[in-house]
């Protein structure tokens, strides 16, 4: 079974999701429940040996299956992960469990076709982190929309129409991109392995490699296809309204993996593929972040809906991933800086997941998201104060909890690039607490604000657990990074080795 | 047991006091949560303590790690623990202090609906701080820095519901980050021009007169093309954060707003710990402070301007707590300029004795404040030393050793910082020189203005109005008429008496052993300015530093503080009115009130332009610009596709987008097996 681990992990939530359809009827909500709980639980379980089975000291892809699809096209069912994805397959799978839990009591409509998308989605996604054939990475990049535009379009909220169609619009321009890029590489290369594109063009004597101009247009394409989903400023705006329109679950999977899905596009293939393009341009992308860090942590600062809040601090949060992948010395990108920004997209899928689940919580009692509807809700409900507490910290990089580590890292890389983009970067820590512990005093302190409130009751045994498993994660990443980092860095020194190499061949001149 | 796990006893014991009463829910009884998490304090003391004697009789330095807590581009980061000297004097006050508080609170904390929370929450700051003095590396040191932030900012606003509490918690969480900020930048530096965070290996860098040149003449580009000296710049930096916690101005706003605390932790954290904390660390970093002549001058600076200007404010405050909160700011302004004068060992002793007296004075003022059911304007007291007197005699201690009375702890501290300065050379030291010597009249006269109002005069609560000042508790209540204060329990009174032995005894006991450099040996560094040295020669024993006292300035300079608080707060009050009117007449007394408008500042210049700058962003560049010209112009050429959204309202799409990935998945699995046969079918293949 260990052969064929990946496929089991990718195709076992998927196969539940259809089972979940084919059985569940609304008038039985509870037989679709369970099924989709032990699906999600076993989706998760099998995605663990990822993790215990990793050989650290390998930089390549693991778990490998390799069968042709079409071989017309020179197309494969090649799968795989390494230091960079594994830990997304396996954040992937934990998020879908608590998922499933979380919309235990709260979805009482089309209950199987909620349960079922969310596994569908979370087998796509899986996919998509482990393939190492390009079509294939772009099948399920591409599927995996489709659940999550039903998701946000069915079961959202009152303008979920827009933001869904929204989402759909913005994400799809990218990606159209994206597949023309792929095949022009397939072009030059005969083939859609990504390992082949990443190895296209490298100088080797008097090989000519990639002209400079081909590069940029391959990063561009890479550009709009990753950085709508980080997103990254300017093309962020659909966020904001994506999440506040979606359901909890769809909010948790959303900020926790989907956008993953951006930041590891660009580590995957902008960087090994176009590494001379990414040292020409990289600095834009570079500002990009920084804008996103600070501008998009004032308009949070102003915002009176906690989930767009949180979503705004969602996107400046991914500014520190962006900005740690393309934070370059001398033409190399920094360790500390990728290793940085896999951290801080691990801790990220805790964190937002954590926050939107709490979020969540409120939501459910009050129907309201509205900040100002809210105050004192620390008298009623104190465990989940607490825990909301714990989260809120996290979100603004507290040390000892898993958003440190990201933030840190890349702050530290930024001193070795330059001491100003540190100095922006650093910015966070004032702001990020600002918005975060502001709307935390004006919701949780307070005397008891309104009637809403004061009939509020506390977690019960289902939420409980769900912030207890978040609680521990974010202390336990938080306290011992190190059992992240350790699998990381022989892929990040292999991608190093790759974005430091040069394509342009003589006729590009030498750079 | 080896080393590490016992050292590592020190801090966790008070952390799984801090567990077991906070996690506990119902399980626990008031009795049993605070026998916990006192056992939890008192074990930590006692370990300490024998921590201490072991390294006075000879023990050598302990530096040794736990675990690491990551590994990165080769680089070590480790969580571990550094014991010397330094690190054993800060662990026994900080455990003692926060023992006193932890029993202290039984009495003042009674009766609280947050009563265990309150336990799980000092317990828990105890273990921060003791994991931010005994670390071994800056990592680790700002684990603690910031968790010992985030306790504060739990108790600031342990009463929650009161607007005042989470306004000045947010606040001083804020004005903390501000600090953290810069801390964490120097920490950044550090790390990359060392290649460690770790202290013994950073300091073994600069061990030699040839390393410490090489690093001195060592710059950054940091503002164009002018060069700035490096270790200037993480010195700067790193007293950026040190400003932030230890309260210097201008980031000194959060501490009096701090006191909508409880008293305890206005005692245990706004005074005695963690507000020392930037002090401690500058003293810890002394090895790279004293490479940077500019970092000295700016810390001697701003620690002078902060010891005199807010011992102003001290003057006219009415609410008993701030005004012992005025005078921890001035008397961290002490500390700081002890400091950037190279007399670390000499702030820090100020920092061990003020603990004390300090401590003893926060928690004096509580037992006032309950003594008086909650009243805390000290105009409506008066009279009390016949009612409180235990309260009385111990908060005398901690005045006397405030003001700097021969033989009192203060006195030696202070006097040694007043002699340092006045030896020192450095850039603004006789800007310094002045602050401190006109903040001794300062200190005596405020000091002794809440005293008498206090403890001397008339009763004034029979006749007082209806203004009670800021109420220490959920409610709001004095005096009902016809009461009288009464004095506290036994579980008050016993910190308090406890405190007060130190405050009168630990400077004569100290002073020889800073002087000669035996307190913190190695631990400290402070070669490259002569200042301590001549602080030495010049001291010839506790006693005669005393009988010396008498002729020098300070002294009278205190007294007449005394004797001015009294002519005009207990024998002619008229006086003080007419003279109080008269500086209102220049707006001296507007500027002191309005705390030379550093709030006003913040909360109504900064604020605002924060949250309008992030208003036009959000609403012209996000919706207006963003969303408005590019994304709704394309939603334009959407609307064709109106007919999209429609089958949407009908609810049905949801249905055949399903069919849709079924279908792809059935053509994913069929083109695996048949690939070759579809394409030739739509003429595809080759």
């Amino acid at each position: 079974m260990l052969e064929h681990l990946l496929s089991f992990i990718i195709w076992t939530p998927i196969f539940f999701g259809v089972l979940v359809l084919a059985v569940g009827r609304d008038q039985r909500p509870a037989t679709a429940k369970v099924i989709s709980v032990f699906g999600a639980g076993l989706g998760f379980l099998l995605s663990l040996p990822l993790y215990f089975r990793f050989q650290d000291l390998h930089g390549g892809p693991q778990f490998v299956e390799l069968l042709s699809w079409i071989p017309a096209f020179n197309i494969n069912y090649h799968l795989g992960v390494d230091g960079l994805s594994m830990f997304f397959v396996v954040l992937n799978s934990f998020i879908t469990f608590l998922v499933v839990i979380a919309g235990w009591e709260v979805i009482t409509s089309r209950v199987s076709h909620y349960h079922a998308a969310f596994l569908v989605m979370s087998g796509l996604i899986n996919g998509a982190f482990a393939s190492q054939d390009a079509m294939l990475f772009y099948a399920f990049f591409e599927a995996m929309l489709i659940p999550m535009y039903l998701i946000i379009g069915v079961w959202g909220g009152p303008r979920r129409v827009y933001a869904s169609l929204k989402f759909f619009l913005y994400t799809l321009m990218g990606s159209l991109l994206l597949l023309v890029s792929f095949i022009w590489l397939y072009k030059q290369t005969g083939s859609f392995d990504i390992a082949t594109f990443q190895r296209f063009g490298v100088r080797d004597g008097l090989v000519a490699g990639m002209s400079l101009k081909s590069q940029t247009l391959l990063l561009v394409a890479f550009f709009f296809a990753f950085a709508v989903k980080v997103p990254m400023f300017p093309v962020h705006t659909w966020l904001p309204d994506a999440h506040v329109e979606a359901p909890t679950g769809g909010s948790m999977v959303l900020a926790a993996i989907t956008l993953k899905l951006g930041a590891y596009g660009f580590l995957r293939f902008a960087l090994p593929i176009v590494p001379d393009a990414v040292r020409e341009y990289g600095s834009i992308i570079v500002v990009l972040s920084l804008i996103a860090i600070v501008y998009v942590g004032l308009i949070a600062l102003v915002q009176t809906d906690m989930k767009k809040l949180v979503a705004y601090s969602s996107i400046s949060h991914m500014g520190f991933v962006t900005l740690g992948t393309f934070m370059y010395v001398d033409g190399v990108p920094t360790v500390y800086g990728l290793e940085g920004a896999l951290m801080q997209m691990i801790s990220h899928g805790f964190v937002s997941a954590a926050m939107f689940f709490c979020i969540g919580v409120l939501y459910d009692r009050m129907h309201s998201r509205k900040i100002a509807d809210y105050g004192g809700v620390a008298n009623r409900m104190p465990i989940f104060a607490a825990f909301f507490l714990l989260f809120s910290m996290a979100n603004c990089g507290l040390p000892a909890t898993s958003g440190f580590v990201g933030e840190f890292l890349v702050i530290m890389g930024a001193l070795k690039v330059q001491f100003w983009i540190a100095f922006a970067a650093g910015i966070t820590l004032i702001v990020g607490a600002a918005y975060t512990l502001w709307m935390y005093k004006r919701v949780v302190f307070g005397a008891v604000g309104s009637e809403g409130v004061e009939s509020l009751v506390d977690v019960n045994f289902r939420e409980f657990i769900v912030l207890a498993i978040l609680a521990v994660s974010v202390l336990g990443m938080g306290l011992l990074p190190g059992l992240f980092s350790a699998k990381l860095h022989s892929s990040v020194d292999t991608l190093i080795y790759q974005a430091s190499q040069y394509k342009v061949g003589r006729e590009g001149g030498e750079k | 047991m080896d080393k590490a796990t016992f050292y590592l006893l020190v801090p966790l014991l008070p952390l799984m006091g801090a567990l077991l009463v906070g996690l506990s829910g119902r399980l626990l009884s008031f009795v049993a949560a605070h026998t916990i998490a006192i056992a939890g304090v008192a074990g930590s003391f006692l370990l300490s303590a024998k921590v201490l004697v072991d390294l006075w009789n000879g023990q050598p330095t302990f530096n040794g790690n736990l675990y690491s807590w990551i590994t990165i581009d080769g680089i070590d980061l480790n969580v571990g623990f550094l014991v010397d000297k330094l690190t054993a004097m800060m662990m026994v006050v900080v455990t003692f202090v926060s023992l006193m508080v932890h029993v202290y609170t039984i009495g003042y904390m009674k009766g609280d609906p947050g009563y265990k929370r309150f336990f799980s929450y000092i317990s828990l700051f105890t273990f921060s701080m003791l994991m931010l003095v005994m670390s071994n590396n800056f990592l680790q040191l700002f684990f603690g820095w910031e968790a010992v932030g985030v306790v504060s900012y739990l108790l600031i606003g342990f009463w929650f519901k009161r607007p005042t509490a989470i306004f000045a918690n947010l606040k001083a969480f804020l004005i903390n980050r501000v600090g953290d900020f810069g801390f964490l930048l120097g920490i950044g530096l550090v790390l990359m021009h060392f290649g460690s965070l770790d202290y013994a290996t950073i300091f073994g860098q600069v061990h030699t007169s040839e390393m410490q040149q090489f690093w001195m003449s060592k710059t950054i580009n940091l503002l164009g093309s002018t060069p700035v000296g490096l270790i200037t710049a993480i010195c700067l930096l790193l007293f950026v954060g040190a400003m932030g916690k230890s309260a210097q101005v201008p980031l000194h706003v959060w501490l009096p707003d701090s006191m909508e605390g409880p008293t305890p932790i206005s005692a245990l954290i706004h005074a005695a710990t963690m507000v020392t904390a930037g002090i401690f660390m500058v003293a810890r970093m002394s090895p790279l402070f004293e490479l940077s002549p500019v970092a000295l001058s700016t810390i001697l600076i701003i620690g002078a301007t902060t010891a005199l200007f807010m011992g102003f404010l001290g003057i006219i405050q009415n609410d008993i707590k701030r005004v012992v909160a005025y005078s921890t700011l001035s008397q961290l302004g002490y500390m700081t300029v002890a400091l950037g004068v190279s007399a670390y060992q000499i702030g820090v002793f100020h920092l061990m004795t003020h603990a004390f007296f300090k401590a003893l004075l926060f928690l004096a003022a509580g037992s006032v404040i309950m003594g008086m059911h909650h009243d805390q304007d000290i105009r409506n007291m008066g009279g009390l030393r016949k009612y409180m007197p235990v309260t009385w005699i111990t908060s005398l201690i901690g005045s006397l050793a405030l003001i700097g009375t021969p033989l009192f702890s203060g006195f030696y501290s202070k006097d040694a910082i007043i002699e340092a300065v006045a030896a020192s050379k450095i850039v603004g030291s006789s800007y310094a020189y002045f602050a401190v010597i006109a903040g001794v009249f300062i200190t005596a006269f405020y000091s002794f203005r809440m005293y008498f109002l206090v403890f001397h005069g008339e009763n004034r609560w029979r006749s007082h109005g209806q203004d009670h000042g800021l109420a220490d508790s959920e409610e709001h209540h004095g005096l009902s008429p016809g009461d009288d204060p009464h004095e506290s329990s036994w579980v008050v009174l016993l910190p308090l008496i406890a405190l007060a032995i130190p405050s009168l005894s630990i400077g004569f006991i100290a002073a020889p052993s800073i002087m000669d450099g035996r307190m913190f040996g190695s631990a400290i560094y402070s070669d490259m300015h002569d200042t301590m040295r001549v602080v030495s020669e010049e001291f010839h024993g506790s006693l005669a530093m005393a009988v010396h006292a008498f002729s020098s300035a300070p002294f009278w300079l205190a007294l007449s503080g005394v004797v001015a608080a009294w002519v005009l707060y207990v024998w002619k009050p008229s006086f003080g009115v007419n003279i109080s009117s008269f500086f209102r007449s220049l707006g001296i007394v507007r500027l002191l009130e309005n705390r030379y408008y550093m709030d006003h500042l913040y909360i109504h210049v900064m604020t605002p332009i924060a949250t309008s700058i992030g208003r036009v962003f959000w609403k012209v560049g996000d919706v207006l610009l963003i969303d408005g010209l590019v994304v709704n112009g394309a939603a334009k050429l959407v609307d064709k596709m109106s007919k999209i959204t429609s089958l949407f309202h009908r609810g049905y799409i949801y249905a055949s987008a399903f069919s849709m990935i079924l279908g792809a998945v059935v053509l994913l699995l069929f083109w695996s097996a048949g690939t070759k046969q579809i394409l030739a079918a739509i003429g595809l293949s080759h």
